[in-house]
């Protein structure tokens, strides 16, 4: 496959700081119009749980056999969406890719949103909503603790790490930028991001145990990446539900999460770019990169689809032949088909370069890779509408309610998304200067590391 | 930072990576370990000029990755033990259904205990009151020297003939 080699540097370090605390810039018409739609569209969730709140959760889609619905499937998309952030922020740190300088701060934010959007589900869900922390371990008045050996209870502890580590891990590359940004700014926005700086000033001491630490907090969210949505994946497969039961089922969601969250940050990134006219700092290279991650990790789906059809055939067992087949051909077709041509079949394009580097084509493919990385969580949790009693079988049928709770998600999404990317540098630049060679006096002495 | 303490000394700024490592380590073969670098960027060319040892930041995170497995662990445990309830068949200490708790948990406050070190050992090993210039987060590499009136006017030479394209005073 044709490699897009790494541009040299055609920026010097103060370029680098001026573009990057440019984009901070007052707000355009349009970003403010996106924002006022993000904000609605949160809004709108925001009524949609006000109501749930007052009159239950009848309101939404659930009915005898299906109890997970929308919003479980809406929980599991939002949790892979967090997870290329990580993967390449982190896992890319520890592997010294070069691609991933300038596009790793803004999947991080996009992983830290994504995660915080997720976080609210199972809340949402679970029906009494004000006293979700009963999920925790905390000593109650009866003595009674949390099942441990249940995947959800796994489940609170990973997506809380999560969430945790990769605020942090965002918050703390973040503190050399926004010292940056201080140095630059006037007024009270210096005071603002002087606070938050922490008294940052890149001393030889800071930087010592800065870069130490974050090496190691990278190792520690690395297998994050792995682990978290393979315990989301558990939440199913350890039940006994066919189509669910399948211990394929953790490297097909990790899979599965990263594939959609490179989709995610191509829908993020490419009308970001523009706007914010970092068109210089993320090109071709980036975008060649991001899409050979995207086909490799959409191939394996591909392959998981296939070896879950083949293993329903293959055991012979006549529940899961039937869930396979009512995937393929039952009421619910149109489902399983949407996450086989969006996933196993659009992602396949990406053999060809011209794809590659073709941001046009590229947006319309990560819009197909959202909407099908969606209606795959949709499919398998509708798995729940044929279990082993066929007299109880039904069909996901949602409501204005779980519509109501999805769209309020993306602007909850979106508003956290775009305020981040208007008051933050959105490109990391204390690691992008790295690989900007600084000016020497003598040439005899270049070429060290 | 008005009101606060400033130490008195000389502050270089840099423009050439060289020449900054040249003085760096010139300053200190004269045994000045009191001087602080600043720059924008990690840069492994600045840290071998500065001559650190590895950070003991990773003993914050091995203490805390141990503490986190050992917790969740015990937790889990001890909890299992004090309300038994038999679940699907499963021992009432089933360490294999822990182990995800267990990771967790090591992940986490080994996370939390890195980030504490790096703010405690910055707090605590940092030279306080040194001067600072907003464009060493920028392209400028600063090289400050705590100096007396007695040994301002030395430094101040040393650091020019080093290549400095500015040297100031702190007072």
């Amino acid at each position: 496959m044709a490699v897009i080699a790494q541009p040299p540097p055609t920026q010097t370090h103060a370029d680098v700081t001026r573009d990057v605390v440019g984009t901070l810039s007052p707000a355009t018409k349009g970003y403010n119009l996106m924002l006022a739609g993000a904000v609605g569209l949160f809004l709108v969730g925001v009524v949609t749980f006000t109501l749930i709140l007052k009159d239950g959760l009848g309101l939404a889609g659930y009915q005898p056999p299906i109890f997970w619905s929308v919003f479980i499937t809406t929980f599991v998309f939002w949790v892979g969406i967090g997870h290329a952030g990580t993967l390449i922020s982190a896992i890319l740190f520890l592997f010294r890719s070069p691609w991933r300088t300038a596009v790793y701060r803004a999947t991080e934010a996009m992983t830290v949103f994504a995660v915080m959007t997720a976080g609210l589900f199972p809340i949402i869900h679970i029906g009494r909503q004000w006293i979700f922390y009963w999920l925790l371990p905390y000593p109650n008045q009866r003595y009674l603790w949390p099942n441990f050996k249940s995947p959800l209870v796994w489940d609170v502890f990973a997506i809380g790490t999560y969430l945790t580590v990769s605020t942090l891990f965002l918050i703390f590359g973040l503190i050399p930028d926004v010292a940056a940004v201080r140095d630059k700014a006037t007024g009270w926005r210096k005071q603002v991001y002087g606070a938050l700086a922490l008294n940052w000033q890149g001393s030889d001491n800071q930087w010592r145990h800065y870069s130490r630490a974050y090496l190691y907090l990278a190792a520690l969210a690395a297998p994050l990446v792995l682990s978290v949505h393979s315990v989301v994946s558990w939440d199913f497969a350890s039940s006994l539900i066919p189509g669910w039961h399948g211990t394929i089922f953790a490297p097909y969601f990790v899979a599965g999460a990263i594939y959609s969250g490179v989709g995610m940050v191509f829908t993020l990134l490419i009308p970001l770019r523009k706007h914010l006219k970092l068109e210089h700092m993320i090109g071709d290279y980036h975008f060649d990169n991001m899409s050979k991650l995207t086909l490799f990790t959409g191939t394996i789906l591909f392959y998981a689809y296939g070896m879950e059809y083949f293993v329903a055939w293959y055991s012979g067992n006549t529940f899961e032949q039937t869930t396979f087949w009512r995937r393929a051909f039952g009421p619910m077709w149109w489902g399983g088909w949407a996450m086989i041509i969006c996933n196993g079949l659009v992602s396949q394009l990406l053999w060809f370069r011209k794809v590659r580097v073709n941001l046009t084509a590229l947006f319309v493919i990560s819009i197909f890779i959202n909407i099908g990385m969606w209606f795959e969580r949709y499919v398998i949790i509708n798995s729940l509408a044929n279990d082993y009693v066929p007299y109880a079988w039904d069909n996901m049928v949602p409501t204005w309610a779980d519509w109501g709770i999805l769209a309020g998600s993306f602007g909850w999404f979106g508003m956290w998304f775009l305020l981040f990317a208007k008051n933050f540098p959105i490109v990391a630049i204390q690691e992008i200067k790295e690989f900007i060679p600084m000016p020497r006096k003598h040439a005899a002495s270049a070429g060290h590391h | 930072m008005a009101g606060k303490k400033v130490t008195p000394g000389v502050l270089a700024s840099f423009e050439h990576i060289d020449l900054a490592c040249d003085t760096i380590r010139a300053l200190r073969s004269k045994g000045r370990k009191d001087i602080t670098v600043f720059y924008s960027h990690p840069s492994h060319e600045l840290e071998e000029a500065c001559g650190h040892k590895v950070s003991p930041v990773r003993l914050f995170t091995l203490i805390g990755g141990l503490t986190g497995t050992t917790a969740a662990f015990s937790m889990q445990i001890w909890m299992n033990r004090n309300w038994p309830v038999l679940v699907g068949g499963k021992p009432i200490v089933a360490i294999p259904a822990f182990v995800v708790i267990g990771f967790e948990l090591t992940v986490l406050i080994g996370a939390l205990c890195t980030l504490f070190g790096v703010f405690f050992l910055s707090t605590i090993l940092r030279h306080k009151g040194v001067t600072y210039d907003g464009r060493f987060s920028d392209d400028r590499i600063g090289v400050f020297v705590p100096a007396g009136p007695d040994q301002a006017a030395a430094v101040e030479k040393m650091l020019k003939d080093s290549g400095a394209v500015e040297v100031q005073r702190a007072a």
